[in-house]
């Protein structure tokens, strides 16, 4: 139901398009426990934007996601989502896979539970796009940690475009084509008018576009 | 959509259990052994087992009930699964009555199922046996709702298992003393329905509090 304009003939982001705010942070503070995380953190994910939230280990970043998700609340500070934008994608951590299914009925059930397209040819068309397609009526339990998380990534390419992605350090486990897979993925769903929110210890690779960079560290509470 | 979700989680958590069907099976076994145990330990006087079996079946029921309660949300938990549920824009309250009617259906049928056999191992005859497996249909849902209740509160904690027992145990004594009680009625030639109606009206306040309170604590859990 979002406005949007007729950009899908053009390859040009300019105009009113980039501009749509899919999500903005402002003045926001995260509390772990009794300590302090970071505070006063503004930041914008526009349609067409990747952000690369970076940090050293223990500076927030998952706590910021799981926020931005609507998972933990904030501590402090104001965030708005562009309701049109439908629910995020958040992949964490873990890949919430069950060991006792299938790759292709992991994927399904996940589908299901958040309103993206389930069915079998949808699933296995992304499984294949993540090269998991010959494993997918194995059980999960048998898959090793790069293809599992292939798996949990292939519930990407369901979402529909103008959504916003939520991503915990997807590049981990990943091999070379793994991660080339993901680079595109990320990279035409922003061309498309989606909006990606990573962390990553390494760089992404991202040049087109690219990514803009969050840092938690300036952000730090002393 | 909150429908479908409520469809897709029961039907996970039953596909699970059939793959795993070892595990799925434990409280049923479970309270198999602990019921047809007790003959044993007080003698076979047939009058005194006969007194004894609405609260032997009941007691082991309820701790098969408890003792798999436990991980209800413990492997969502650990794996992420959890807050794949919560993030979907389901409302908690539907993931806390689609996990509890799963595991109504994995633990509580079976016990139903299984209940004429262990009434006949105790000498019940047809009525007492009718009121316990009746009694038993309205409490075991009370069982996984306020099981699942205690298991959201406790997510994520060390020593779970215990603060389980010790906050449950409480709570499902009513339907205990309600759900025994019917089938003493009835061997005493008295009418179950009081006791049936009031386990009724607890399985109707439990169906209405728990979900909400087991909401409130997944998200606390989560955070």
């Amino acid at each position: 139901m979002s406005a949007i304009p007729s950009a899908l003939g053009t390859p040009s982001l300019d105009g009113a398009l980039a501009r749509r705010a899919l999500l903005s942070a402002r003045e926001l503070a995260c509390r772990r426990g009794d300590r302090l995380l970071f505070s006063g953190l503004d930041f914008e994910v526009c349609a067409g934007d990747i952000v690369w939230l970076r940090g050293a280990n223990g500076s927030g970043k998952t706590s910021l996601l799981r926020v931005l998700v609507g998972l933990a609340g904030a501590a402090e500070g104001r965030l708005d989502r562009d309701g049109a934008a439908g629910h995020a994608v958040y992949i964490g951590h873990a890949n919430a896979l069950k060991d006792d299914l299938t790759a292709l009925e992991a994927l399904q059930f996940l589908a299901r539970l958040q309103g993206l397209p389930a069915d079998a040819d949808a699933c296995a068309a992304a499984l294949r796009r993540f090269g998991v397609h010959g494993r997918r009526h194995a059980m999960v339990r048998t898959l090793s940690q790069g293809q599992r998380r292939r798996v949990a990534l292939a519930r990407l390419l369901l979402a529909p475009a103008q959504s916003l992605w939520m991503l915990d350090e997807p590049f981990d486990a990943l091999d070379t084509d793994g991660c080339a897979t993901l680079r595109e993925a990320l990279a035409a769903h922003a061309r498309g008018g989606g909006g990606v929110v990573l962390t990553s210890h390494l760089d992404p690779g991202l040049h087109d576009p690219e990514p803009a960079v969050v840092q938690l560290d300036e952000v730090a509470a002393r | 959509m909150s429908r479908g979700v409520f469809g897709a989680i029961v039907a996970r958590d039953l596909r699970l259990a059939a793959r795993r069907r070892v595990d799925a099976l434990l409280p049923i076994g479970f309270f198999a052994v602990a019921a047809s145990m007790f003959p044993f330990g007080v003698g076979s006087e047939p009058n005194l087992l006969r007194q004894l079996a609405p609260g032997v079946v009941w007691v082991c029921a309820l701790l098969a009930s408890l003792l798999s309660v436990q991980q209800l949300y413990g492997g969502d938990f650990a794996d992420g699964s959890l807050d794949q549920m919560l993030v979907g824009g389901t409302s908690a309250w539907t993931i806390a009555v689609a996990k509890a009617a799963s595991h109504w259906l994995v633990t509580g049928v079976p016990l139903v199922a299984a209940t004429p056999l262990f009434g006949l191992l105790f000498g019940l005859d047809a009525a007492a046996i009718a009121t316990l497996a009746l009694s038993l249909l309205l409490g075991t849902p009370i069982l996984a709702l306020l099981g699942g209740l205690g298991a959201a509160l406790t997510l994520g904690l060390r020593s779970a298992g215990m603060l389980l027992i010790l906050v449950v145990l409480p709570l499902t004594v009513p339907a205990l003393i309600l759900g025994a009680g019917a089938v003493v009625a009835v061997e005493s030639s008295l009418s179950p329905r009081a006791h049936l109606s009031l386990l009724g009206a607890l399985l109707i306040f439990s169906a209405l509090l728990a979900p909400p309170a087991t909401a409130a604590a997944l998200r606390i859990a989560t955070e």
